[in-house]
């Protein structure tokens, strides 16, 4: 079962590993192949946190506004039982030594200080701001029904975009 | 039940599932969480245009793009079936600011006085849709991650750049907020 997919990375993919995990920080570390319906775990747990989104009223622009305003406690509420829960899962998965269920040994990558934390950064929460979105809840905004967000996702395409033709010549 | 389901779901509930992704994700494919990735890897599969950024094989990627097409799916379903009649309960403070902005439509999630199509092609719908949403787009990949991606994933694993990241996510937002935001809301 653990080697029914396992196969040995060629130098061609390890040289795209490398292009993927630039300015990333959640790269497919896994270097088994599946059958395009193996996806569908990640469709399932995106079903999950899609309704999540619109029940807690994350994606709502009201309450990232009551945030940047300090005059709620929801959405730190939200983000810091986050981080708490994926801190400890983190610590349990590293101390067992935890593995995937194919058997293959869970990697962790290394997150590597550049400047375009900062400017990129500053740059994100400007206009989280105003769009009250981050890129998670943008999905949620079009696929609750909020239909011109659509404008807003093409254009945080086109900034994605704009960053890669620019890269070369941006500060990191 | 069903009536609770429908009630706003509490912070720790919403705080603790969204904090699970990390775990199931790394558990049933060594993935990392992260969003904004989707983002580039859509460039890649539809305009990568010989640029050295998008040149990659982003069918690797792809659990990536099952996972948000499944954010969209949950949110419709979410918004057919569970959706909460009442209208948005805002924090006091909040409300009074922004009727004082002219917005007062707390019926659904986002304000329509605002995020409506017939506000597209004001100057102001110019600025919240497409000036804000570029930045959420070149912001994110330019900082290597969003909220997921550095502040849930990276602060996780107890990565000092994410934190960095983080606090400049909330500066910008803060600094937008209340030094911007006034003078945008009554364009």
């Amino acid at each position: 079962m653990a080697n029914s997919f396992q196969h040995t990375p060629t130098a061609q993919e390890l040289a795209d590993l490398k292009a993927r995990e630039l300015d990333a920080i959640c790269v497919n570390e896994s270097e088994l192949v599946h059958p395009w319906w193996h996806n569908l775990k990640y469709a399932a747990w995106g079903i999950l946190f899609g309704i999540v989104f619109v029940k807690a009223e994350i994606v709502s622009w009201f309450r990232i506004q009551e945030m940047f305003r300090f005059e709620s406690f929801h959405m730190y509420g939200v983000i810091g039982t986050a981080v708490v829960v994926g801190l400890i899962s983190v610590l349990l998965i590293k101390r067992t030594k935890a593995k995937t269920i194919y058997g293959e040994a869970i990697h962790i990558p290394n997150k590597e200080f550049n400047k375009g934390q900062i400017y990129g950064g500053l740059l994100f929460g400007l206009g989280w701001a105003i769009t009250g979105a981050c890129p998670g809840p943008l999905f949620a905004q079009m696929g609750a029904g909020f239909g011109v967000i659509i404008v807003t996702f093409v254009s945080a395409v086109a900034g994605t975009w704009v960053y890669g033709l620019l890269r070369d010549k941006l500060p990191h | 039940m069903l009536e609770a389901i429908k009630q706003p779901w509490p912070w720790y509930l919403a705080g603790a599932l969204i904090g699970l992704t990390v775990p199931y994700l790394l558990l049933v494919g060594n993935k990392s969480f992260g969003i904004s990735s989707s983002l580039r890897h859509l460039c890649a599969a539809c305009i990568p245009a010989n640029i050295k950024f998008f040149k990659y094989d982003w069918k690797k990627e792809a659990w990536n793009l099952f996972f948000v097409g499944g954010i969209a799916l949950g949110a419709f379903l979410a918004a057919q079936f569970l959706s909460d009649p009442n209208p948005v309960v805002l924090a006091e403070p909040t409300a009074a600011y922004l009727a004082e902005k002219g917005i007062t439509d707390t019926s659904s999630l986002m304000p329509s006085e605002i995020f409506s199509w017939d506000q597209l092609f004001t100057l102001r719908g110019l600025i919240f849709f497409v000036v804000g949403g570029f930045m959420v787009g070149f912001g994110t990949r330019y900082a290597g991650g969003c909220t997921s991606g550095h502040a849930i994933m990276g602060l996780s694993s107890l990565q000092w750049p994410s934190l960095i990241a983080t606090c400049c996510f909330m500066a910008g937002g803060i600094a937008m907020t209340w030094l911007i935001l006034p003078y945008l809301l009554t364009l």
